[in-house]
């Protein structure tokens, strides 16, 4: 493949930068490809050569890879289900129609068991997220040198950093899970008032009755319970892309087999077809997971707990 | 693994996404969903009550047929009495017409008789009175044994 000419640590190194857009401060010194530094003379917004400089840009990137990927995957699956949606009859449901509603059905017995408030929001979040992370978890099953080769025969650019897999990048995974932390504050906020949020983070775990005491357990409870509420999207957002990135990671690591010779290319073959087989359980399951827990969260910040009634 | 801008890029393009199936995917399928589960139950339902239906005609129309055949057996059972009933009747009335020509008839006999009997009676008082005139020649007086010969006639 693309290998020939690479060695395996920088042809893994290139399988693992996005194809970052970011702005390079004044005085950057930029290695051009024949060797020479170029001193930037002023701020810019130019495209990441090497993985260092994507790392040189700070928060000020974006990752074009990634975005590209989710958004148009985000719209596969919109348009799909919009386009079904717009057709829908309650006849013999036939064809893709068949399998939407069996997306939109297990969906909706997902959030029937773990939600029991009202809140029509919850269910088409829930569906979003599953088919969403689903779609951009699969591309982990295209082998890995596919489409980043492609990239770089459509840019001409032999070293165009081209991501596939959204999931993979941690940006993706936690911008999902604080959108759903926000959205967590955010209904806790309106289902119990401010004062209940402030409460849920400074009145538990610990509670007495006398104020003083209380007075005491405020900080302790609210540092227990911001750990707590942290955690959450952290915990939440890592996971999926541990889990992704890690599958990633193996597969290029087999893929950097097949540069060498016909036997260990055979056997990496079939390794890559193992680990894809296996793989597929895991980009459900971390789908799967990702909704659960987020229709979990939503649920927790529904639920008005027995004290708050009291205060 | 730099965190940057794509993170609220993507929090952005989650939103939307999220917006867009809650407003054109979510509610029109569910819709179409729920309207369809209600048909099923529906067709169900009435399947189940035309099954019941078609129980009930089921057992009514036994009923009737049963109903039929016993008002049909009642019907064979009182006009087989009634053809007894008027072979019988008949009968007697041949009994009691029998009995009554005959018993005509017997006193038609028996009257035919007196009647002979009155009339040898006469004639033999008239035989007896005229006999006894050729024996006695014409002695006796009509008048004065009149009585004598009609005693003779009776005890005849």
């Amino acid at each position: 493949m693309a290998g020939e000419t690479l060695t395996a640590t920088s042809y893994i190194q290139h399988h693992l930068t996005n194809l970052t857009y970011g702005k390079l401060p004044e005085g950057y010194e930029r290695q051009n490809a024949d060797g020479s530094v170029e001193v930037l003379s002023q701020d810019t917004w130019t495209l990441a050569h090497t993985s260092q400089e994507a790392s040189d840009m700070g928060f000020m990137a974006i990752h074009l890879d990634s975005m590209f990927w989710s958004v148009f995957l985000g719209f596969v699956f919109v348009l799909v289900f919009a386009r079904v949606a717009s057709r829908i009859h309650s006849g013999v449901p036939r064809g893709l129609q068949n399998f939407v509603e069996m997306a939109i059905d297990f969906i909706d017995k997902q959030v029937k068991d773990s939600f029991h408030h009202k809140n029509a929001m919850i269910a088409p979040m829930a569906l979003t997220i599953f088919v969403w992370i689903l779609l951009m978890n699969t591309m982990d099953l295209v082998p890995v040198d596919w489409l980043p080769h492609l990239a770089t025969i459509v840019s001409g650019d032999p070293h165009f950093f081209f991501k596939v897999v959204p999931t993979t990048d941690p940006n993706v995974t936690l911008g999902m899970a604080f959108t759903v932390f926000g959205l967590m504050i955010y209904f806790t906020i309106a289902k119990k008032g401010f004062m209940g949020f402030v409460k849920e983070l400074t009145l538990h775990p610990f509670h007495a009755e006398k104020w003083y005491i209380n007075v005491i357990l405020v900080p302790i409870n609210f540092a227990l319970e911001s750990i707590s509420w942290i955690s959450k999207p952290i915990s939440l957002g890592l996971r999926l892309f541990g889990n992704l990135y890690a599958g990633e990671m193996i597969f290029i690591l087999i893929a950097t087999m097949f540069s060498a010779g016909l036997v260990l290319g055979l056997f990496a073959g079939v390794l890559q077809w193992a680990w894809a087989v296996f793989h597929i359980l895991v980009i459900v399951l971390q789908a799967f997971v990702f909704m659960v827990l987020t229709i979990v969260y939503m649920a927790m910040a529904h639920q008005v707990e027995e004290e708050d009634q009291f205060h | 693994m730099n965190i940057n801008l794509t993170l609220i890029g993507q929090s952005i393009a989650f939103l939307f996404f999220i917006w867009f199936s809650y407003a054109f995917v979510w509610k029109a399928i569910r819709a179409a969903m729920d309207e369809r589960e209600k048909q099923i139950a529906d067709g169900l339902e009435a399947a189940d009550r035309a099954g019941r239906d078609l129980e009930l005609a089921q057992e009514k129309a036994t009923k009737h047929l049963k109903e039929a055949k016993a008002e049909a057996a009642g019907i064979i059972e009182s006009a087989n009495k009634r053809a007894n009933q008027i072979v019988d009747e008949a009968k007697e009335q041949a009994r009691t017409e029998a009995d009554r020509i005959k018993t005509a008839a017997q006193a038609e006999v028996e009257q035919e008789v007196n009647r002979a009997r009155e009339q040898l009676r006469a004639q033999v008082a008239t035989l007896a009175l005229a006999g006894a005139e050729k024996v006695l020649e014409a002695s006796v007086d009509e008048a004065k044994h009149k009585e004598l010969l009609d005693k003779l006639a009776a005890q005849l």
